[in-house]
């Protein structure tokens, strides 16, 4: 029993080992790419302090922010599907899929149509309010579809299908909105709409970096709550869990992650469905070991993705929520044919 | 019995007549309004006076006109397609716009848009219908292969996914031929600016699914009791079912070639049919028909009306009237595995 607990230790630092590493290698190569090219050589060399002005430009005011928002943002979907995964005990949950991210885009496009004269959309002020209203949307989609879900109790499915109804609904409020604004607006909304890394900048990463540096660490404290609920609702409770409240208090991490998230990245989908069950099938089920690969490989998987959806058909830039949903979807398909 | 079978054989008559003047009234105000309002009766003279110097005539004849008649034909389509996918599956689920079949027409648009440029109209159309069937037949593909079969809730996610994925690659084959604009126009686009030709392509269409339809419907009753049921009573369900497929595709695909994205018709309007009328669907089909009609020629004017001088897609309004429908239905028998 120990040699195996010892065993499983050993298996989970290895992987968290090789994902930083991937990370940090495919950082310097993200560097690297673009339509300027700047060879790793010198990517380091500008690190380290040394480049000329243009290079520093480049890797410090746009390549690097993009980075650290993409692995921010990859990281607090991922966190966030599988908290959403360990609660609902459904394979199939994902704020893209229960309608929450879309909750969150509805309130920031609302925000953007009323306040466009008046606050700059590209001020600092407008870039901190974002994930605040993002998680006013958020929450208000995750209350609104747990109420219609509920009779006499959640069912896991009924979550599913009512989440695929709300998110309808938002895409229908959000395509009658999105026509009352002004051109400029509209192609904003639309492209951010699809998931882009928009305005990718360092007040962006401040805003988003306490958000995930606070919740994320919560959300592996809370991890062996999750692991109770696997159990079902009559055991958590017997072990002494409140089950209700830490049910509470997990879910509003989890909305809040992804609220935050999608201020940053549009509407990415898939990715917190996704990954956890890829860690889950390299680390086992247990939450304190599948919440921390969860976010590096949230991390990880979209960074790259972004890397891709910029480079592949440079000079267009393919928004990187497109990226991940065609990488992600033949996976999810192949999943819904496996659960029953 | 012979005598409440007649009766009731009659109120359902009487049902679909209130339901088809209905229509034919709305179809009167559709045509009376717009930038600027035609009362009735110049609406009258223009049908059956015609004078070519009158400028109203003009606009009656040559965009109200047809556009009043495609949001009936759209309607009649999406909502007897539903019925019928509904009736085989036996999934009160199963609906075009929650099969992908949207995303996929639109995918072979962009394709076609991309590749050849200069397609014509029927071309984009028979398009649409490929691309309606790729996706129809992904969806029951990723149905037949899971392994506890086709349940509401499967389909509906693999209609979400196959959706997204074809999504996706269309916006990337659209971004790099920068075809946006064209896409998202089509894709918005509603009822706007659709001629004669497109109407009389959707006729020709409708006259084939129609028949098609009814030619089926007696057989979709028994199937509608099961799979074992109906081959016990000697129906051959791979033939019905196949028809059954091609009649979804033909009218879906004529549909949404013309009308772009407009949800939720499919899903909401068999559902009060069979309410009304019951199980038959030798009424069901024709009943569908007619109130699915009547709804988009409705939702067209809501979508004029609601931000005038600009037009709302109508799907968007179908969406709004049909999302709290599927909340409903999720909640209901959609939630379980029936």
């Amino acid at each position: 029993m120990n040699t195996l607990e010892k065993q499983k230790r050993r298996r989970f630092w290895i992987i968290i080992g090789i994902l930083l590493v991937g990370i940090i290698v495919f950082s310097f190569i993200s560097l690297h790419l673009g339509a300027i090219s700047i060879s790793p050589k010198e990517v380091i060399q500008t690190l380290m302090g040394q480049g000329t002005d243009k290079q520093e430009l480049v890797l410090f005011k746009f390549r690097l922010p993009g980075i650290i928002l993409a692995l921010l943002i990859g990281a607090g979907l991922a966190v966030s599907g599988t908290i959403m995964q360990g609660i609902t005990q459904n394979g199939l949950a994902d704020p893209g899929i229960l309608g929450i991210n879309s909750g969150a885009g509805f309130a920031i496009v609302l925000f953007i149509y009323f306040f466009q004269g008046v606050i700059p959309a590209t001020s600092a002020l407008n870039t901190y309010m974002l994930p605040f209203v993002a998680l006013i949307g958020a929450f208000t989609a995750a209350i609104l579809i747990y109420t219609i879900a509920w009779k006499k109790g959640v069912s896991p499915i009924r979550l599913v299908l009512v989440g695929i109804g709300v998110n309808a609904a938002f895409g229908a409020l959000l395509t009658i909105l999105q026509l009352r604004m002004d051109p400029q607006n509209y192609r904003q909304v639309t492209i951010w709409l699809s998931g882009e890394i928009w305005s990718a900048n360092w007040n962006f990463v401040l805003a988003l970096l306490p958000w995930m540096f606070i919740l994320i660490p919560i959300a592996i404290k809370k991890a062996r709550n999750l692991n109770v609920f696997h159990l079902g609702d009559d055991v958590a409770s017997g072990l002494g869990t409140y089950v209700e409240r830490e049910r509470g208090v997990l879910l509003f991490i989890a909305v809040a992650l992804a609220g935050a998230s999608v201020a940053a990245g549009g509407a990415i989908a898939f990715l917190g469905l996704v990954v956890p069950h890829i860690v889950r099938k390299l680390v086992g089920p247990l939450h304190h070991y599948v919440i921390p690969i969860s976010a590096l490989l949230g991390a990880f998987i979209l960074m790259v993705a972004d890397m891709i959806g910029s480079n592949l058909l440079a000079p267009t830039t393919i928004p990187v929520g497109i990226v991940v949903s065609i990488v992600s979807t033949p996976y999810f398909v192949y999943l819904l044919m496996k659960t029953n | 019995m012979k005598l409440f079978t007649r009766s009731s054989q009659l109120t359902k008559a009487f049902i679909n007549s209130i339901g088809i003047c209905l229509v034919i009234l709305s179809i009167g105000v559709s045509i009376s309004y717009g930038a600027t309002t035609i009362d009735l009766q110049t609406v009258w003279q223009a049908v059956f006076q015609f004078s070519d110097g009158e400028q109203a005539h003009q606009v009656i004849w040559e965009l109200r006109i047809p556009r009043a008649l495609a949001a009936v034909l759209v309607g009649a389509f999406l909502a007897v397609s539903g019925a019928v996918m509904q009736g085989m599956t036996r999934n009160p689920l199963a609906s075009p716009s929650i099969m992908g079949v949207t995303d996929g027409a639109a995918f072979m648009l962009v394709i076609m848009l991309a590749f050849y440029p200069a397609v014509s109209n029927t071309g984009s159309m028979l398009a649409s219908f490929i691309g309606a069937g790729i996706a129809v037949t992904l969806v029951f593909l990723v149905g037949s292969f899971s392994s506890s079969g086709l349940t509401p809730v499967k389909l509906a996610l693999a209609g979400v996914a196959i959706g997204t994925l074809l999504r996706s690659v269309s916006s990337i084959l659209s971004l790099h031929f920068q075809l946006e604009k064209d896409i998202g126009f089509w894709l918005a686009g509603g009822l706007d600016s659709i001629g004669w030709h497109a109407v009389s392509l959707l006729f020709f269409v409708g006259i084939i699914g129609m028949v098609l339809a009814l030619s089926i419907a007696k057989s979709v009753t028994v199937l509608s009791l099961g799979d074992d049921l109906s081959t016990g009573l000697g129906q051959n369900n791979t033939f019905i079912k196949v028809t059954g497929i091609i009649v979804v595709l033909i009218l879906t695909g004529a549909a949404v070639s013309v009308a772009g994205s407009v949800g939720f018709v499919g899903l909401i309007i068999p559902h009060i049919a069979r309410f009304i009328i019951g199980t038959d669907y030798r009424w069901i089909i024709p009943t569908s028909a007619v109130f699915g009609a009547l709804l988009l020629v409705n939702a067209d004017i809501v979508a004029r009306m609601i931000n005038a001088p600009f037009e709302t897609p109508v799907g968007a309004i179908t969406s709004i009237i049909g999302v709290p429908f599927f909340l409903y239905l999720a909640r209901g028998s959609g939630g379980e595995k029936k």
